[in-house]
């Protein structure tokens, strides 16, 4: 019997005093793909980073191809033949792509015969495996499919018998994604051992061999892929079961709530960020939105939220809301009954240092509930208000006094959530609803959504995920380059034909 | 204004912007790494005054020299400590060390020799001298009389110190190690993005200590420059804020060598202009204030970097400690 190319024993791994790997065992064989999955948190990126000498193990051995190999730093992992691809690149923005690859794996002292040696290695390692890049254009200027195919060309170069991909396709249209798949594949046929970490149950399916599954720092199981199936793997990595599927009745569309017409939006780089988007809400339907993110979806929630000037109209309930940006700010479209979760809860939904009572006061802290006097506010209230919220939407820990920073992904959404839904709004915008959630707290998030559909409110969801929009939305709008390249109904649709709208391809073939 | 003017303008220009240059050239190597350095002043003045001092007591200007980088290098040691290793804020470790400089030199200095702050004139072989090159005349009388190329060869080529030449060398040295080696290579990467660094298996701190000691190094020769150089002893803040001016020379070029040499005599000639009211005068045709000379220099500054730059992207993680992220 061969030996595992990676085996792991006893890994333990604490942050303070968050464990994040707890005696931690596995086994990879060469020339699989084994997919690790969890929920965020659970310690599959921290493993993996142990694995690559980002960081050190508190205790616990690790064996490359039956030596024990001892990893204190990168270096040693990248002598032992890993190589890693981060979640978020290790790149020089404004380095050429030969120099990133060169980067820390120079032949000698001198550059130049270094990066002509790379020059043609690359060359060939692009006939092998299908992964063409051009190596003097400047990372700044190519895509994110093509950074990553650097950063993997990066640990060709270093000559990895392991790779390892930390969430890869999260960045990637669903083309890219399969795109990826394939190298994957091909890089496997040649005898590399891969692992992938992600925690979306179609890619495990798709493209592993063997699965291991995190739960909270623990190993809780493995797997071969034929034999299981999403839901077992869903309930293994929440500890219950889930349903993976939104249920909804049908919607039954009433008013017209949201009416767009001919947005334009232009950055202060000149750059046009929205080129004539016209689309409508009616209450009582979700309308999402899909779309790589960075093609004008933001925007679009920034110039609905009040907090980005445009041209064009917008129609709220049949009257008009001023796009100049004089009389309009967040305060107002709050007073007109549009509620705004925005994309990037750290940033804009809370005051990552700010209380969880404060959190939920913000922007509406002007609310005759919450003043005792002209003067002062009442705190007491306020606390109380946010108690109450905090059972509803199942906030845990329940505690107001606690920094919105010290609550995980998912709860924090929750706050927001409370915030804008409880103020009974006409139209909510809602930004990556379940970016960085577990999926226990998506179950939850989603159902929200829906029942907030059902009271008659008209919502307009963003999303870069596109199983999210195809079972939430009662009809779909794909985002291009700023453009609105079609919708459909989600029943009518599949995600090839989102995949390529978001690509830009439009017509008939699509 | 005739030709000879105009040299000995450009002569003072050129022996004005090398304490200037030096310092830009030891901020570029610092903030290339990702490590901002306000503390370049600090570490000049120490430089100057341990050089002046040193050369003093021993006679030799080269032993001045070297405690003058020596002591460049301690401060230099100190911001890596503060920034690098303990992670602390760029800025307040520089700014300590520009008060620690400033009051130690003159306590010092006081101590040692009770000059009132200063060390004593230095002469001979206790500070740089300029090498006249073959053929180049000395004589200010000689050169009046001599044909414009004569003037320009003994004038502005030749008639410098060591320390002048050295600097101008420099240059090419800075952009040939930037951007020709790998050590370059992987110092411009540690500035821009340390994470990538760090996952190529190559240590972040050693590149920037690395980094911050050629500040050092560089910082020590402009000092030394200054006191034994350009001047003949130590005074009291003799800097006199030349440490800002190299970082909004730095900001000018961009982080560029070539172009930081640009921008150190365009300062250096702004400073030149300051010591010659007579010439002023002369091509204005009226007279100008001392007080309004003294400061134009550092007016100009002001209003090269707020008007004249376009846009200046720093390094991508300067000022920022390394923090492996979670």
């Amino acid at each position: 019997m061969t030996a595992p190319a990676i085996e792991l024993k006893g890994i333990s791994k604490a942050f303070g005093a968050v464990q994040a790997n707890k005696d931690i065992s596995i086994r990879v064989m060469p020339g699989t793909i084994h997919g690790i999955i969890g929920e965020n948190g659970a310690g599959k990126s921290t493993l993996m980073s142990i694995l690559y000498g980002f960081y050190r193990a508190d205790s616990g051995e690790i064996y490359i191809s039956g030596q024990k190999t001892p990893i204190p730093d990168s270096q040693a992992a990248i002598a032992a033949g890993i190589g890693m691809v981060f979640q978020h690149f290790k790149l020089v923005e404004n380095f050429s792509v030969l120099e990133n690859i060169v980067l820390g794996a120079e032949d000698s002292a001198l550059l130049r015969p270094s990066l002509a040696r790379a020059r043609k290695e690359l060359k060939s390692l692009a006939e092998e495996y299908e992964l063409n890049v051009d190596p003097d254009a400047l990372i700044e200027d190519i895509g994110v499919g093509m950074q990553q195919r650097v950063e993997i060309l990066k640990a060709l170069y270093r000559k990895a018998d392991i790779l390892i991909l930390d969430e890869p396709t999260g960045v990637l249209t669903p083309a890219e994604a399969d795109q990826l798949f394939r190298i994957l594949g091909r890089l496997k046929d040649e005898g590399k051992t891969i692992v992938l970490i992600t925690h979306k149950l179609r890619e495990i399916m798709e493209i592993t061999d063997t699965v291991s599954v995190m739960r909270r720092g623990e190993m809780v199981g493995h797997v071969q892929t034929a034999e299981t199936s999403p839901p077992e793997l869903a309930e293994l990595m929440v500890g219950r079961k889930v349903l993976l599927r939104v249920e909804k009745k049908p919607a039954t569309p009433g008013a017209m709530v949201l009416d767009v017409r001919d947005l334009n939006v232009t950055d202060d780089k000149g750059v046009h960020r929205l080129k004539g988007v016209s689309f409508n809400v009616r209450a009582g339907e979700i309308l999402g939105i899909a779309g790589v993110s960075g093609n004008g979806q933001s925007e679009l929630l920034e110039v609905l939220g009040g907090y980005e000037k445009a041209t064009g109209t917008i129609q709220l309930n049949g009257t008009e809301i001023d796009l100049s940006g004089r009389h309009s700010d967040g305060q107002s479209r709050r007073a007109r009954g549009i509620a705004h979760v925005p994309e990037d809860r750290q940033r804009e939904g809370l005051i990552m240092d700010f209380m969880a009572w404060e959190n939920i006061a913000f922007g509406y802290h002007h609310e005759p509930q919450y003043q005792k006097s002209r003067l002062f506010m009442d705190l007491a209230a306020i606390k109380q208000d946010t108690v109450d919220k905090m059972s509803r939407f199942d906030v845990r820990p329940p505690d107001p006094r606690l920094t919105a920073k010290n609550f995980s992904g998912g709860n924090q959404q929750k706050i927001v959530l409370a915030r804008e839904i409880e103020r009974n709004p006409d139209l909510l915008l809602i930004g990556q609803p379940t970016r960085g959630v577990d999926i226990g707290a998506i179950e939850f998030i989603h159902q929200q959504i829906v029942a907030l559909r059902d009271q008659g409110k008209a919502i307009l969801l963003v999303s870069v995920e596109l199983d999210e929009i195809l079972s939430l939305s009662d009809r779909i709008a794909v985002m291009f380059d700023g453009k609105i390249m079609g919708e459909r109904l989600p029943e009518q649709t599949n995600v090839k034909e989102l995949g390529l709208l978001m690509a830009g391809v439009t017509g008939e073939a699509a | 204004m005739d030709f000879l003017t105009l040299l000995q303008l450009l002569d003072a220009t050129i022996r004005l912007a090398t304490p200037l240059l030096l310092a830009c050239l030891a901020g570029l190597f610092s903030e290339r790494a990702g490590i901002f350095d306000i503390g370049l002043e600090g570490k000049m003045l120490a430089a100057a005054f341990t050089a002046a001092a040193v050369a003093s007591l021993t006679g030799s200007v080269w032993v001045g020299f070297l405690a003058g980088i020596f002591a460049s290098l301690l401060l230099s040691a100190l911001h890596g400590l503060a920034s690098i290793t303990f992670r602390g804020n760029q800025l307040i470790s520089g700014v300590a060390i520009n008060f620690l400089a400033s009051g130690l030199t003159v306590l010092i200095a006081q101590s040692l020799f009770a000059q009132g702050g200063r060390t004593p004139s230095l002469s001979g072989d206790a500070r740089f001298n300029p090498i006249q090159w073959p053929g180049a005349l000395a004589r200010m009388r000689e050169i009046m009389q001599a044909g414009p190329f004569q003037q320009f060869y003994s004038e502005l080529i030749s008639g410098h110190t060591i320390i002048v030449y050295l600097a101008v060398l420099t240059v090419p040295a800075s952009w040939w190690l930037l951007y020709r080696t790998r050590f370059g290579l992987r110092l411009r990467a540690v500035g821009e993005n340390p994470a990538a660094v760090d996952t190529a298996g190559i240590s972040v701190v050693g590149l920037r200590f690395a980094a911050v000691g050629i500040c050092g190094v560089l910082c020590g020769i402009a000092g030394a420059y200054l006191s034994t150089g350009l001047q003949a002893g130590f005074v009291k803040d003799m800097t006199a804020g030349r440490g800002y001016i190299a970082l909004a020379a730095l900001i000018f070029a961009k982080w560029r060598p070539w172009y930081a040499l640009y921008a150190c005599l365009l300062f250096g000639f702004l400073q030149a202009i300051a010591l010659r009211g007579d010439v002023i005068e002369s091509v204005l045709g009226f007279r100008i204030q001392v007080q309004l000379l003294d400061v134009l220099p550092y007016i100009l500054t002001v209003i090269i970097l707020a008007g004249f730059v376009g846009k200046a992207i720093p390094p991508r993680a300067g000022g920022e400690p390394y923090v492996k992220e979670r």
